[in-house]
């Protein structure tokens, strides 16, 4: 009887040591997870089909989970402004497709293209950020925001002539969705991929792209420069005695989001098959943010680990979700679903007390 | 004689440069005192010419969107007096205000008994609305705005599934007008004929008419509901709580050791503002006569925000002017842009993105101008104290 205990003892120990490492909502949504995937079957979906789909939307977000990273770890907070990024990666689709390019080819020029205007738009949106330390993330939200309306004029006015992409009857303004099919849809996600059986399909290239992303990420993160980029975060004052110039580095790391979005959300379009321009970007930025906090991120800190985590467990959640519900219940919530888990999960994040720093 | 003509004339030259130089310092101090109204007014005189409106149709619409939005815009003032910015979970309260809006149309209970049935259902569910909310804002001290704005778009899911879901099964709803054709869940668009313009109409009066003009009319009701709650406010700034309000609002630590009780005051402001939001919504859903069941609140913090801030707020402090300034300058905007843009650029369509894009842009201007002065204010403060510290070291 007392060994009994005893041994619970030690197991209850042991359980509660890694529920403090992995926190309270990933085992949560992972256990819910786990369960979805479980129920597929009696609801009849197919579990590789599921899998399969899953996998794939993991592909298609996580490099603009990514994204967040850099500006977390230089204490710049969420980097709600995600969508500025988009918008240089879309300005560099879309050039792409002016250009009639096609293929990987046309994939890779629409990512060299982006970068430069990301480059840009990051330099200015850094400087501002520069300017407001201590409310980045509001202002953030906003730049997000007036830059998505802005950039809507823009579409209406700049001088794009390719049939594809503009409205036929007035001959000028670009359309609202804009398909890629005939240009490089799933140029990367088609590279060493394979299908096993009917249902599985595996985006190989995709998952290779976001790899190297992580990998030079992370080597990123132990030069010297990034080493620094951790210190302004964790502690600025420090970083300021030991020679660090703070704002060039923040300047870095908003460039860094930046250009990661761009290509972030080209890889979604070639794998989505369409580009969404006007209204589309708007709100894109929070499923990125709420699956780097599910990950296990907080405002202050976010690893490599929390991004491939987050992105997984969110997209799994929001691709399992639905069709379970949808195949049980016969109506489509996906919607409601989709606001209230990212929502939900950004709200937790800030609402979690996170010690004060000086 | 020369000589006392010329110096006349280094009188006369003296003069008018200090004048030249006294203008372009007041230009200069309105400037910064008061950047986003400035910009707005410059950018009105180019537009409102070229819009091509007559004075009459610009200021009867004027009226009727001061008649619509001023009860929206006056729920932020609380919340910015406590210190908390600008209250975008105020949706919060226009959602409870929607809620009651249909549940009356569903009982048709129609004109002023319904109008007022539907402020007596909202207040209940955004007093609990807000509750929550003030709970929420209150863990996450010194990032209120950008919390509250996703408590909105969380709670907009809560809604919706409240509306899409539960109303029919849960929630009984008799009339099949405002269903859905599968038998639950809430139509796009509910006609709110029964109180349309109840309030609007109740004291009617349009003036300058002629047989080919419609004139102004104004909303004498609406503005008196108006008149009395901006005397609510000014009252209430007198009342003890009122006074902690502002003492939380100017420094919550100094408050605490005051005695005042920071959080409770926190949650009282931001309940009061949700409850005045609830209503205001549904003074504007009267005004239009239209509820556009999964639209109506999508703005409503937003553009209550954005003119507020044109009215010349700021994050921390904001009058009852302010509101009134700002709904008059962000609505003429609103109005004259479409045809602004189609008689400049040749295309309505830019026209209407430009003005979203304004409210969006003028927010983001403000934040920044805000963020920024204080940004240099606590420099300032820290390079006094180090230069304290080197003078005592010295």
């Amino acid at each position: 009887m007392i060994k009994n205990i005893n041994k619970k003892g030690i197991n209850m120990d042991k359980i509660n040591k890694f529920i403090e490492k992995a926190g309270w909502p990933r085992i949560i949504i992972g256990i819910f997870l786990l369960i979805l995937f479980a129920c597929a079957p009696l609801v009849k979906l197919s579990l590789a089909r599921s899998i399969s789909d899953t996998l794939i939307r993991v592909g298609m977000n996580a490099v603009m989970v990514l994204a967040l990273v850099p500006m977390v770890q230089s204490g710049c907070g969420l980097n709600f402004g995600l969508p500025l990024g988009y918008l240089a990666g879309i300005l560099g689709a879309l050039i792409s497709i002016e250009l009639n390019l096609k293929g990987l080819f046309g994939l890779l020029i629409a990512m060299g293209i982006s970068i430069p205007f990301a480059i840009i738009f990051g330099i200015a949106y850094g400087a501002l950020l520069n300017k407001v330390k201590g409310d980045e993330m509001m202002i953030a939200t906003y730049v997000g925001f007036s830059s998505v309306s802005f950039f809507c004029i823009l579409w209406l006015l700049l001088p794009f002539k390719s049939p594809v992409m503009v409205w036929g009857y007035a001959g000028r303004g670009l359309r609202t969705t804009i398909s890629v099919q005939n240009f490089w849809q799933s140029a990367l996600s088609d590279i060493l991929s394979f299908k096993i059986g009917e249902n599985f399909y595996f985006p190989t290239g995709m998952f290779l792209f976001f790899g190297l992303m992580c990998i030079l990420i992370w080597a990123f993160f132990h030069t010297k420069i990034g080493t620094a980029m951790t210190a302004v975060g964790s502690n600025p004052d420090y970083a300021r005695a030991s020679g660090i110039n703070i704002d060039k580095i923040r300047m870095l790391s908003v460039v860094m989001s930046t250009v990661l979005g761009a290509l972030g959300i080209i890889i979604y379009e070639q794998s989505y098959g369409f580009i969404q321009i006007y209204n589309g970007p708007f709100y894109l930025g929070f499923p990125a943010v709420a699956a780097i906090l599910l990950g296990g991120a907080s405002v202050h800190k976010a690893t490599i680990a929390n991004v491939v985590i987050g992105a997984f467990l969110f997209q799994g959640i929001l691709t399992m979700a639905p069709s379970v519900i949808n195949s049980a219940l016969k109506t489509d919530m996906s919607e409601i679903f989709r606001i209230i888990i990212s929502m939900g999960m950004i709200l937790y994040a800030l609402t979690r007390k996170t010690k004060l720093r000086a | 004689m020369k000589e006392k003509f010329e110096n006349n004339e280094d009188l006369n030259k003296l003069n008018f440069t200090k004048i030249i130089n006294f203008i372009i310092n007041f230009i200069k101090k309105v400037f910064v005192k008061y950047p986003v109204p400035v910009m707005f007014i410059i950018f009105l005189i180019v537009t409102i010419p070229a819009s091509g409106f007559s004075w009459k149709y610009l200021i009867n619409e004027l009226f009727n969107r001061l008649a619509r939005n001023s009860f929206l815009v006056l729920s932020l003032l609380l919340p910015i007096m406590a210190g908390m910015g600008i209250n975008f979970a105020m949706v919060l309260g226009a959602m409870a205000g929607q809620i009651s809006l249909i549940l009356i149309t569903d009982w048709s209970i129609v004109g002023l008994p319904g109008f007022f049935l539907a402020i007596l259902l909202a207040i209940p569910i955004s007093i609990l609305l807000g509750i929550l909310c003030g709970y929420i804002l209150n863990r996450s001290k010194g990032r209120e705005m950008v919390t509250s704005m996703i408590l909105g778009f969380f709670m907009n899911g809560f809604y919706q599934f409240i509306v899409l879901y539960l109303m029919g099964p849960v929630i009984p709803i008799r009339n099949k007008l405002i269903l859905l054709s599968r038998g639950f869940g809430i139509r796009n668009a509910v006609n709110l004929q029964g109180i349309r313009q109840c309030i609007d109409d109740l004291i009617p009066l349009t003036i300058l008419k002629t047989d080919y003009d419609p004139g102004i009319k104004i909303q004498v009701a609406t503005f008196f509901v108006i008149f009395l709650f901006c005397l609510f406010i000014v009252w209430f700034t007198k009342t003890k709580l009122g006074q902690d309000m502002r003492a939380v609002g100017e420094d919550r630590l100094i408050a605490e050791s005051a005695g005042i009780n920071a959080d409770q005051t926190r949650l009282i402001a931001i309940v009061i503002s949700t409850i005045l939001a609830s209503i205001g919504q549904i003074i504007f859903l009267q005004n239009i006569g239209t509820l556009s069941t999964y639209n109506s609140h999508d703005q409503t913090g937003q553009f209550a925000a954005a003119s507020l801030l044109v009215g010349g707020a700021t994050v921390s402090t904001a009058t009852i002017g302010n509101v009134f300034l700002g709904v008059i300058l962000f609505h003429l905007m609103f109005i004259v842009s479409p045809m602004a843009g189609k008689n400049l650029i040749g295309n309505a369509q830019v026209g209407e993105y430009f003005r979203v894009f304004v409210s969006y842009g003028i927010i983001a201007i403000a934040l920044v101008l805000y963020a920024w002065k204080r940004f240099k204010e606590k420099q300032k403060e820290r390079e006094a104290t180090r230069f304290r510290e080197l003078n005592k070291s010295k």
